[in-house]
């Protein structure tokens, strides 16, 4: 069949074609397009007759890119945000945690362990902290958590548009930290490996001093509440990290790019999880942690009671089959 | 041993001469794709760094208005565009930033579809390595190593950056006789002759004159008419319009 013939014959479809297309791709007036995929199907096969039959550069590139939008609108991944968010949090978040307990042990080793560690070096050889932290950094902490000031650091009687600035703080400063130990995991988990040991040798270090220097009381009751998501979102995102890290050092059976890219696509999940940690803690950080009213033993309870409902959460939560799917 | 008993996958195609990125779809269809190199990126990403820092500057000044509750959304906002900014582009307007957009580029996976939520958060989390150890140096390497200028976040996404197909104007077809050939062509030939008639008025004279010429002999023409030869068989194997 001559070039001239076919593009005649076949016109009018094609034209019908590419205004679904533009309607699909505007995503509006979606509702009259029963026959797409049929249509798309039959775009390809004229594009592969065109280019068995040799006819024209023109047509065969004008074919071909209609049938890379046709494809881009057939295998686009569409599905509702709301109810996967749902599925994610009651269930596939913690599911995903215990699926990756190996990493997840791994990374909360290094930082919870370089966290005691240093803290109990720092409270049993005092001098130590001024080796590890800067003497004015050590200062401000002092300034911080200081009991006879009596409350944290910041005006006596705080305004609500005060704990807005430390909430906006916060998110940013530690999801920018665990987005951090994340991304660095694909140095061969190096990177991850160092910002949680690093970390937790900064928190440790702090703790340990103004533990010993008898601040112990403000210090604790102020950070026990968010402790619990902020401390354990750093470990798992350290967990993501090592665990990109381990798929270049580990392939198995797979190419290291394709191991690579299997094991990214769970750790970005796991990040997604640690983003909504860390959104919690800051809440909790500028609106519950900061409040001077409550006495300490509340303040001890309410946080240990967070510690256990994390611990609960990422242990049990989607056990059951029937868990919202 | 596996790899000996599998069929090579694409036997009959040969790989193509430039830095095309051929993908299968499920209908059997090898669609090309085309890779945008490190150049035209790091512009695309210079744009989109300038408008950001313009973005932030207003929305600094309104806020520096707003006291305390500005500062506060200050640091959200600046965590919003330092971190969300690409990932949303890239999601919602069909995997263009304002500076791909720009540049002509969009970013898409492996297989031509389009990138999703989970990759693009992923290629943009990883920019933080691809800009180690300074000034994007991981990035511009691997991007400058690799077949199709993946950088490590693309590397880890499984996703692509590729320029955008822009709509083709229908050639015209220069007048001639329509004519035969004096062999029987094969595809390939046939697809050549019917390129140069496609392209011809992209040539000087002088030009299409030189390239017509080499066919003059097998064509059994005298050289100066070859351009009109070759047209007229294009026209032939066009057919009637």
């Amino acid at each position: 069949m001559k070039q001239s013939l076919f593009e005649n014959r076949h016109k009018a479809q094609w034209t019908q074609f590419a205004l679904m297309l533009d309607r699909l791709e505007r995503g509006k007036g979606t509702s009259r397009l029963d026959g797409f995929p049929r249509e798309y199907r039959q775009l390809c096969q004229h594009l592969a007759l065109a280019r068995e039959r040799g006819y024209s550069s023109f047509l065969v590139d004008s074919l071909q890119q209609q049938v890379l939008r046709g494809h881009q609108q057939l295998y686009r991944h569409r599905s509702r945000l709301g109810p996967r968010i749902a599925a994610f949090i009651l269930a596939d978040f913690p599911r995903l945690v215990r699926e990756q307990w190996r990493f997840v042990l791994a990374a909360s080793l290094m930082f919870f362990g370089s966290l005691i560690g240093f803290a109990c070096l720092v409270y049993l050889f005092p001098d130590l902290i001024y080796n590890l932290i800067p003497a004015e950094q050590v200062s401000q902490m002092q300034g911080m958590y200081d009991p006879v000031a009596g409350h944290l650091g910041r005006s006596a009687e705080r305004a609500a548009s005060e704990d807005w600035v430390m909430f906006g703080f916060y998110i940013m400063h530690n999801i920018g930290i665990a987005f951090q130990t994340f991304a660095s995991g694909l140095l061969f988990g190096l990177g991850s490996a160092f910002f949680l040991f690093f970390n937790g040798l900064m928190i440790g270090a702090v703790a340990g001093h103004l533990t010993q220097i008898g601040y112990g009381q403000t210090f604790w009751s102020f950070v026990i509440g968010h402790g619990a998501f902020e401390l354990s979102a750093i470990a798992l995102a350290g967990a993501a990290g090592l665990q990109l890290g381990w798929a270049l050092v580990a392939p198995g059976r797979l190419r290291r790019a394709e191991a690579l890219r299997v094991a990214a696509r769970k750790s970005v999940l796991l990040i997604c999880g640690v983003m909504l940690f860390l959104l919690i803690a800051a809440f909790i950080e500028a609106y519950w942690s900061s409040m001077t009213g409550p006495a300490p033993i509340t303040k001890y309870l309410v946080g240990a009671a967070l510690w256990v409902l994390v611990a609960l959460y990422l242990l049990l939560a989607g056990r059951t089959r029937h868990a919202p799917e | 041993m596996l790899e000996s008993t599998a069929l090579p996958r694409k036997a009959t195609l040969s790989p193509p001469l430039d830095t095309r990125f051929q993908v299968e779809t499920p209908e059997g269809i090898d669609l090309p794709l085309r890779p945008a190199g490190l150049m035209v990126r790091a512009l695309a990403f210079a744009i989109d760094l300038g408008l950001r820092g313009l973005i932030l500057g207003l929305l600094f000044i309104v806020l520096a208005f707003l006291g305390k509750l500005g500062a506060g959304l200050g640091s959200i906002l600046l965590f919003g565009v330092s971190w969300w900014y690409m990932v949303l582009f890239e999601v919602l307007n069909q995997g263009r930033s304002p500076g791909k957009q720009w540049m002509g580029l969009r970013v898409v996976q492996d297989d031509g579809t389009p990138i999703g939520w989970s990759a693009s958060l992923l290629r943009n989390l990883l920019r933080v390595v691809d800009l180690l150890p300074f000034g994007y140096c991981l990035g511009a390497l691997s991007c400058l190593l690799h077949p199709n200028f993946k950088r490590l976040g693309d590397l880890a996404a499984g996703t692509l950056v590729i320029y955008r197909e822009r709509p083709l104007a229908r050639p015209q077809l220069p007048e001639a006789e329509p004519q035969r050939a004096a062999f029987p062509l094969t595809l390939p030939e046939q697809r050549a002759i019917l390129g140069f008639a496609e392209r011809q008025h992209e040539l000087s004279e002088a030009r299409a004159l030189e390239v017509a010429s080499i066919l003059a002999q097998p064509l059994q023409v005298p050289a100066p008419r070859a351009v009109t030869h070759l047209n007229g068989i294009a026209r032939g194997l066009l057919g009637p319009t």
